[in-house]
């Protein structure tokens, strides 16, 4: 059990994959212009993130070493195919919005990295807990950068408008900002942890 | 006979320069400038001025504060930070633009890459570069000079920029007024007088050479000279195009700044040369009407690369071919 809550909880903040692996940054930087943009993105990916290592994770001693990548592409496209057709389906808005970061979903590097890493050399159950803690971890991080970049750069939370006078500066809505917020979010937490 | 003896290690020849002088020397030359632009765009470009310096020297106490580093705020780069940084300014932009940008300036542009030394970029244009993505609106209003109202009044180069005039005699100005600062522009940049006497007396003090300012401002003019017109080649405004926009405060004030420029002296030409071309390809065919900002930040990332490739050869040192 104690395993278990290892396995799961280090996603969140510990290994958190933006903060501190740096993986998957595209996706992050991309869609986190808005809150309710990086929410179902990072859903989305946990949704393929847990299904992908549970099922990698199920076939890791039948699948053949030298093709193992292969094998994995096939079973996280699978999902992300899924996750595109209902987005599709009951979120036409969100889908629009996301754009072609869904389907690339296929290609981020945290799913795949943590099927190679992970999945294929643990048993299933913790596998599982895995891909939810570091899908929970990403979403954690994909709101807070879209927290920081919404409401400073455009003046809304939520697309809901917070204040008339605050005039937004509007580099932070746009490919800069990203990286600028990012990497004074990550200094800022590496010299925290400098001070202990 | 013994004590007339020293044995020091080299350098032998030294000067009483520190940092401190030629900062404290080089915010001397840059004020004449700022004081004829009070004079042309009223008190609140004064105030903005003072904001902007109270704000990138109070940021640079507070961070070497924070750091554990020995506070040096004295040494006058904070000060000359926020000084630039504010005769990059629209005259009549809010007071805050000046204090978000010195901020910007000193805690991210200087402070977050190590300090005075270690900066890649020049912090007063990088913050201009930012203010100008965030709050464009406010960061394109310029003020006509002399009537203290607030009126705006499009400056000679996006005049020139967006096709309402195609020549000087259309704006109805005279080379005289772009040379004095009689034009909309921003705070410090207009009056190209007093820019070029400070930069003489810091050619006079040696605190500057004349390599990178004279190269920039040549081939900026030389490349409107030869592009700049509709007509046919070699028919464009060299005049108008050195005098306006930020270009002589660019390039005496800040493509020279010792930390973000090359070292020799074949490199500063190489370095000016570059900030000219990408100037003028920016001023004629590119998306904004003024382009110096830009290309000294784009030189800036290109300084390592210039000094590897005109290295000086270490005496004695054989050369190796092949």
């Amino acid at each position: 059990m104690n395993r278990l809550w290892y396995e799961f909880s280090k996603g969140i903040f510990k290994e958190n994959p933006i903060f501190f692996i740096v993986l998957g940054l595209c996706p992050a930087l991309a869609v986190s212009i808005s809150v309710n943009n990086a929410v179902g993105m990072g859903l989305a990916a946990t949704f393929v993130l847990v299904c992908s290592n549970a099922i990698i994770s199920a076939m890791r001693n039948f699948i053949p070493d030298k093709i193992r990548i292969p094998c994995f592409i096939v079973v996280i496209a699978a999902f992300v195919t899924i996750v595109e057709m209902v987005m599709k389906a009951y979120a036409p808005a969100l889908d629009r919005a996301l754009g072609v970061y869904v389907p690339l979903i296929v290609v981020n590097c945290i799913i795949l990295g943590r099927a190679e890493a992970f999945a294929s050399k643990n048993p299933v159950l913790f596998s599982f807990a895995d891909g939810l803690g570091m899908g929970l971890g990403f979403t954690f991080a994909l709101l807070i950068i879209s927290t920081i970049r919404e409401t400073l750069g455009s003046g809304k939370f939520a697309g809901l408008s917070i204040s008339n006078t605050f005039e937004p500066a509007l580099v932070l809505s746009l490919a800069p900002g990203a990286l600028l917020i990012l990497g004074l979010i990550i200094g800022g937490i590496r010299w925290i942890k400098s001070l202990r | 006979m013994a004590d007339k003896l020293f044995v020091s290690s080299s350098p032998h020849i030294s000067k009483s320069e520190s940092i401190r002088s030629v900062m404290w020397t080089v915010n001397i030359a840059l004020l004449p400038a700022g004081i004829i632009g009070f004079y042309i765009f009223g008190i609140h470009s004064l105030w903005l001025t003072l904001v902007s310096i109270i704000f990138a020297v109070g940021t640079e106490g507070a961070i070497q504060k924070l750091r554990n580093k020995k506070v040096t705020i004295s040494d006058g780069s904070a000060f000359m930070t926020g000084l630039l940084l504010a005769y990059n300014l629209p005259p009549n932009c809010p007071l805050w633009i000046g204090a978000i940008g010195s901020i910007f300036a000193i805690a991210i542009v200087k402070q977050a890459f190590g300090g005075l030394g270690r900066n890649i970029f020049n912090p007063a244009l990088a913050a201009r570069a930012f203010l100008m993505s965030a709050w464009p609106h406010h960061m394109t209003t310029f003020t006509k000079p002399f009537v203290y109202d607030a009126v705006t009044q499009a400056t000679p180069l996006s005049l020139l920029k967006e096709g309402k005039a195609n020549s000087i005699v259309d704006m109805g100005l005279s080379y005289w007024d772009l040379f004095i600062g009689n034009r909309g522009g921003s705070l410090g940049e207009v009056c190209v007088l007093a820019l070029v006497l400070g930069g003489l007396y810091l050619l006079y003090k040696k605190i500057i050479s004349w390599h990178t300012p004279v190269s920039f401002i040549l081939t900026v003019g030389i490349f409107a000279w030869a592009f700049g017109s509709k007509d046919g080649f070699f028919k464009g405004d060299f005049l108008f195009h050195t005098l306006s926009g930020g270009l002589i405060l660019g390039a005496i004030y800040m493509a020279t700044d010792y930390v973000t420029s090359p070292i020799t002296d074949k490199g500063k030409v190489i370095f000016g040369i570059c900030c000219g071309l990408l100037t003028g390809v920016i001023r004629l065919w590119g998306g904004y009407p003024e382009g110096v900002c830009y290309s000294i930040l784009i030189m800036n990332s290109a300084v390592p690369l210039i000094d590897r490739f005109v290295k000086v050869r270490k005496y004695g040192s054989v050369k190796v071919s092949g």
